[in-house]
């Protein structure tokens, strides 16, 4: 069902896609992230979770510079992808942006056509030469989000017609549409009913073939069931990351317990 | 204000669901209360709408209507072209003052033609009933065709302003009889002329499509000349302050980082939107006609002035729709990639313009009835009988604007020109209302495409 990627060489599961030293972020006077150092890998989901306010969403948000429309939000420390520095002044944001995806907390599509909202990134990123490339482009994208089957037959029906779990797989199905590298999401699943959640995560399960994925959630469940590695975030601190396994079962820090067992949070 | 209750149920022994207790009822009272006051704020302010309309229908209609007489008039050789060679330049040397005589003499025949009794027996006594714009017209005919020379030409002429207004019941004997310029004696024979369908009410076109006429020739007067200065003036206003004030608050909304500096702008736009619209009129006669040397009273000068008063609104109005884009939009189109710009250019600016355009609509709207630069910058005045030719003198020749032109005749004595006024406020608000009718159906149109 879901073509196989040919165009990345690595193959070994234990690459580190991108690697955080020391990152600092502050909201004006407000220290929201400390000395934060992770290495996430390729071809693995990655979960981040934590209470409210931990900073884990903020931290995502660096991974691909969202942070940079926030005025007052400033950003230390080192994030590489690919061993390049992504805050290097040379770096273009918007380049960063095309290989880093993103899918939000509340389903976003553009008012437009299911297929424009689809064709848009690679419109925009000069992805498609013909008609005929940015049709294949569509299907392989509504594809991978699976949700082909369902809107197949309405492209061009507004994608805000849809409902909301159909539009979260719509979002994820446009991040896809640009060839990135890594996919960052954030609490996808939040504004979704059960079903649609199970679907999402489906999804996620399976675009681990191909893409890194990072997920920020609030649920506990949802990160046992869709990662590989799970990091928890504790008031803007980087507590403990490892194993999923290891931290739901066999958490060595107090803090980690406490959370994934209700105690704070 | 009344429902702040920390009402304890164990309080009051049992109370029943069925019977409303002292709370509920001041609370359902207060609601009533307050429906009533809505109800009586709306119709009120319906009422005064209708006493407004109704009175700028029933004074301004009239101005519609124009008094016109049908008379036969000899052109006669002797008078128009005594040389005889039907040249051109002889027939010019003819003034109005030569046609009078003529038009007054046609009239003076009907009345032993139809056999009509009055005392008026010369032909002077014509005088007061035909406009003085009837000389012009014949000699204008007389100059496009001379080769009638010699011909009894049947012509439609204006009435004197005094028969139209005896004719829609402004003028009535009582009121003659303190008027040097009409006898009871004339309106018997404007009677007679009536019945016999010589002199009729018809619809006036030239109120629409004519120039201003001097003080004593108010049935010659119409709107048209300052309709062509308020649409110049408009046409400068949407080609300046569209493309600025959108830019200026894109920028301001989408680019511009928030510190300090920004913020002063952000107040000082405010503030400009409050700025009372004379202000402005100095500032342009100030800058642009004594600093600049543009041409005063031209219609360029007043869509600058109009332009600097409506940007504030156009800047307002834009950032407001700009804002209401909900910013998960703005976070979609950034994170697959696109650039600021296209964010903005691609998802922002569709979604927020039936909101800009309306801003901006309304913005021109509240030009178009501006008067008060305009008495600054010489717009208002005597504007008679000179069309723009070609669309350079339409912005640098002298013109007027359709308020002002209102409000010169309001200050005019002559009550026929009262009667223009509220003529010229109808033509006014005909415009007004078109335009938010078209930027109804913008709004409909762009917020169709989601």
């Amino acid at each position: 069902m879901y073509d196989v990627h040919t165009h990345r060489a690595e193959t070994n599961v234990d690459d580190i896609k991108i690697s955080a030293n020391d990152v600092q972020v502050y909201y004006g006077d407000t220290h929201a992230i400390k000395d934060v150092s992770i290495e996430i890998e390729a071809k693995c989901v990655t979960a981040f979770i934590g209470p409210s306010g931990c900073g884990k969403s903020t931290f995502l948000r660096c991974l691909n510079r969202m942070n940079d429309t926030i005025d007052i939000c400033r950003v230390e420390g080192q994030i590489l992808l690919d061993e390049e520095d992504i805050y290097d002044k040379r770096v273009d944001p918007v380049q960063l942006r095309a290989k880093v995806g993103m899918v939000f907390q509340k389903p976003n599509p553009f008012p437009k056509s299911i297929y424009d909202n689809i064709a848009y990134g690679p419109r925009i990123h000069g992805l498609a030469n013909s008609k005929a490339d940015l049709d294949v482009i569509v299907e392989k994208s509504l594809r991978r989000g699976a949700i082909w089957d369902e809107v197949k037959d309405r492209l061009h029906a507004p994608g805000t017609g849809l409902s909301g779990g159909q539009q979260q797989r719509l979002c994820i199905a446009r991040a896809v549409a640009t060839e990135p590298e890594v996919l960052l999401m954030d609490e996808p699943c939040s504004a979704l009913d059960p079903i649609a959640t199970a679907q999402v995560e489906e999804l996620i399960d399976e675009l681990r073939q191909d893409y890194s994925v990072v997920i920020v959630t609030h649920s506990m469940q949802q990160a046992a069931r869709v990662s590989q590695k799970t990091a928890f975030f504790h008031l803007g601190n980087l507590v403990e990351f490892g194993e999923t396994g290891k931290i739901f079962t066999n958490p060595e820090d107090p803090r980690t317990e406490s959370y994934i067992t209700g105690r704070i949070g | 204000m009344t429902d702040a209750s920390i009402h304890s149920p164990a309080s009051g022994g049992k109370s029943s669901l069925l019977a409303l207790d002292a709370r509920t009822k001041r609370r359902n009272a207060a609601e009533a209360r307050f429906r009533m006051y809505g109800i009586s704020a709306v119709a009120a302010g319906v009422f005064f709408l209708v006493v407004l309309l109704g009175a700028i229908l029933s004074n301004g209609v009239g101005a519609f209507q124009q008094t016109f007489l049908t008379v036969e008039v000899y052109l006669d050789p002797a008078k128009l072209d005594k040389k005889g060679q039907r040249d051109i330049a002889d027939i010019k040397k003819v003034s109005t003052f030569g046609y009078t005589p003529l038009v007054q003499q046609g009239l003076f025949d009907q009345i032993e033609a139809n056999g009509i009794e009055t005392p008026l027996a010369k032909r002077k006594d014509m005088k007061a009933l035909i406009s003085a714009s009837a000389a012009a017209q014949v000699r204008d005919f007389v100059i496009a065709n001379p080769d009638r020379i010699g011909d009894k030409v049947e012509f439609r002429v204006l009435t004197s302003s005094r028969v139209d207004g005896y004719l829609k019941g402004r003028v009535t004997r009582e009121s003659v009889a303190r008027d040097k310029n009409i006898k009871p004696v004339h309106l018997d024979l404007v009677d007679s002329f009536t019945d016999l369908g010589i002199i009729k009410k018809e619809f006036n076109w030239s109120f629409i499509t004519g120039a201003d006429a001097s003080e004593s020739r108010a049935e010659q007067a119409g709107m048209g000349v300052s309709i062509l200065g308020s649409f110049f003036m408009t046409l400068v206003v949407l080609a300046l302050a569209l493309p600025i004030g959108v830019a200026a608050s894109i920028y301001l909304e989408e680019f511009a980082p928030q510190n300090r500096f920004t913020d002063l702008i952000e107040v000082n736009i405010s503030n400009l939107a409050a700025v009372p619209s004379i202000v402005f009129g100095i500032l342009g006669l100030a800058v642009f006609i004594q600093f600049a040397h543009l041409p005063q009273s031209a219609p360029l000068v007043g869509g600058l002035v109009l332009t600097l008063m409506t940007l504030p609104t156009i800047i307002i109005s834009t950032r407001a729709s700009l804002k209401s884009v909900p910013p998960s939009i703005r976070d979609a189109a950034l994170g697959i990639g696109a650039s600021k710009m296209q964010a903005v250019f691609h998802h922002v600016l569709p979604l927020a313009m039936p909101g800009i355009l309306t801003g901006t609509i309304i913005g021109l709207a509240q030009a178009l009835g501006e008067t008060a630069p305009l008495l600054l910058i010489g717009m208002v005045g005597y504007i008679a009988t000179n069309y723009p030719e070609g669309i350079a003198s339409g912005f640098m020749d002298p013109n007027s604007a359709m308020p002002a032109q209102i409000y010169e005749w309001a200050k005019r004595a002559d009550p026929a020109y009262y009667e223009r006024a509220w003529g010229g406020i109808i033509i006014l608000l005909v415009f007004l209302l078109t335009m938010n009718i078209i930027a109804i159906i913008l709004r409909r149109r762009f917020e169709r495409r989601w």
